[in-house]
């Protein structure tokens, strides 16, 4: 589940949180359009250098990059067997190409760095905080909304999730491969969308109560861009200079 | 001083042919303490929501503050003027924090963020809730959560409160904190509530609501 508050952050806790978005939005970019294979790994050390400064838990950070690896490799191995090129090796008698393992390299490396980036710029964010700065970025504000209230939210639809599968096990329901087990799961997720929307109507009117007439008000005092972030965006700057630099040349 | 609220005759039902308010009357005067019973389904929470205009009756009228309303914009004075708590905390606190989720009344009746943050301030130090500012609510236990929803109705400074269930699932420690403060409160209330223990410490009048009307 989302946590509410992640403190943390390390030396970049201190930045302003649109610094930090804006910079793991360009490195994306960036890091998106390069090819060359040393400049990519140059983009995975970049990354590694940011989340060891965001002091990243290593493990859980491992484990969530080998989810996405995990993710990928059906389609990385697939790829030297489907690029045309100068072969590399065979297998079963099918050819793979250079051309391709080269290929699935560069978009291993990319993935990586960009995951492992945002997980250190904006995974050890405050996920509120995050909200709040797209919506100073000029984020559409339904889109803020949509994702403020998730973060909100999820944790309840969580709960009601549990307590209906519990209700079930209490009855002695158990999964097993037949109509009823089916009908019953169908039967779960509608009444979960059920629930959802009514309570999403009691929350609208729990709102208008409150006056609500469609714009949220904002209480706190905006942060500031500071001398830390004139710092941190220079580095950022300098770093993909680098990037698009040695990819040029 | 009128009456808070006059309801004459007022009617609504869900679906054609089976009323749950059947030309009811009603009349809530300053500093009254009313006890609203009833068995489950017969409509008091529908109540509340026509007093406060989320519902629209089929028949009769709402008087709320000495003017006859009508429409969303005459509801909209009484809304800022009669609060709602509502039966499940989980759907008056959808904001980050306490201290937004508070003040988000007050800043929608026009207050600025310096003053809605004394608001906060007072009001949580009021229901002893101090320094709760940057809890996150959806962390918070059901019984804090009950009483953050109760400051953030009394944010809005209401004349009346309407409060649906306030000590239902609560234990009993945050219940008696919460029928002293309730006890204390100046405002004229209606609570719904089946407990009987809370009702005897708060209520002035009793009225039970079945079958679309209320009877004393």
């Amino acid at each position: 589940m989302i946590p509410g508050r992640s403190p943390g952050g390390g030396l970049l806790a201190t930045l302003d949180p649109r610094s930090r978005t804006i910079a793991a939005a360009l490195f994306a970019l960036v890091v998106v359009g390069q090819d060359s294979l040393p400049t990519l790994g140059m983009a995975v050390t970049l990354a590694l250098l940011t989340a060891v400064l965001a002091r990243l838990d290593p493990i859980a950070t491992l484990r969530r990059l080998l989810a996405l690896d995990g993710f990928m490799v059906l389609a990385l191995a697939s790829l030297p067997f489907t690029v045309p090129g100068e072969t590399a090796f065979a297998l079963f008698g099918i050819e793979a190409s250079q051309a391709g393992l080269r290929l699935s390299l560069a978009i291993l490396l990319k993935a990586n760095a960009v995951v492992l980036m945002m997980l250190a710029l904006l995974g050890s964010m405050d996920p509120v905080a995050f909200g709040q700065a797209l919506r100073r970025l000029g984020v559409p504000e339904k889109l803020v909304q949509i994702y403020l209230f998730t973060l909100r939210y999820l944790d309840v639809l969580h709960h009601e999730f549990r307590r209906l599968r519990t209700a079930m096990r209490a009855r002695a329901f158990t999964l097993r491969s037949d109509r009823h087990t089916w009908r019953s799961l169908g039967y779960l997720v509608g009444m979960l969308m059920v629930r959802s929307v009514e309570r999403s109507e009691r929350i609208v009117a729990a709102m208008r109560c409150r006056g609500f007439d469609g714009s949220f008000p904002v209480l706190d005092e905006p942060s500031r861009f500071r001398r830390p972030d004139g710092v941190f965006a220079g580095l950022a700057l300098v770093g993909m200079s680098l990037l698009v630099m040695v990819e040029v040349s | 001083m009128g009456p808070l609220f006059r309801l004459e005759g007022l009617s609504f039902s869900y679906n054609p042919g089976c009323p749950v308010l059947d030309e009811l009357c009603f009349r809530l005067d300053p500093g009254e303490k009313v006890a609203l019973a009833g068995p489950n389904g017969a409509g008091k929470t529908t109540l509340f929501h026509l007093m406060v205009g989320l519902l629209t009756p089929t028949g009769g009228t709402i008087e709320a503050f000495g003017a006859i309303r009508r429409g969303e914009k005459d509801f909209k004075e009484v809304r800022a003027r009669a609060g709602i708590l509502f039966q499940d905390s989980d759907d008056q606190l959808f904001c980050p924090t306490v201290a937004e989720d508070v003040a988000f009344g007050p800043l929608n009746l026009g207050k600025r963020p310096a003053e809605a943050r004394a608001i906060v301030a007072e009001t949580l130090a009021m229901l002893g809730l101090t320094g709760f500012e940057t809890r996150i609510t959806h962390t918070l236990s059901g019984g804090q959560k009950r009483l953050v929803a109760l400051a953030t109705v009394l944010a809005m400074r209401p004349d009346v409160l309407l409060l649906d269930e306030p000590t239902n699932a609560l234990d009993e420690a945050t219940e008696s904190l919460l029928t002293d403060i309730l006890a204390g409160l100046p405002q004229a209330m209606v609570v719904i509530s089946h407990d009987t223990a809370f009702l005897d410490r708060i209520a002035t009048r009793r009225v039970r609501l079945d079958r679309g009307r209320l009877a004393p």
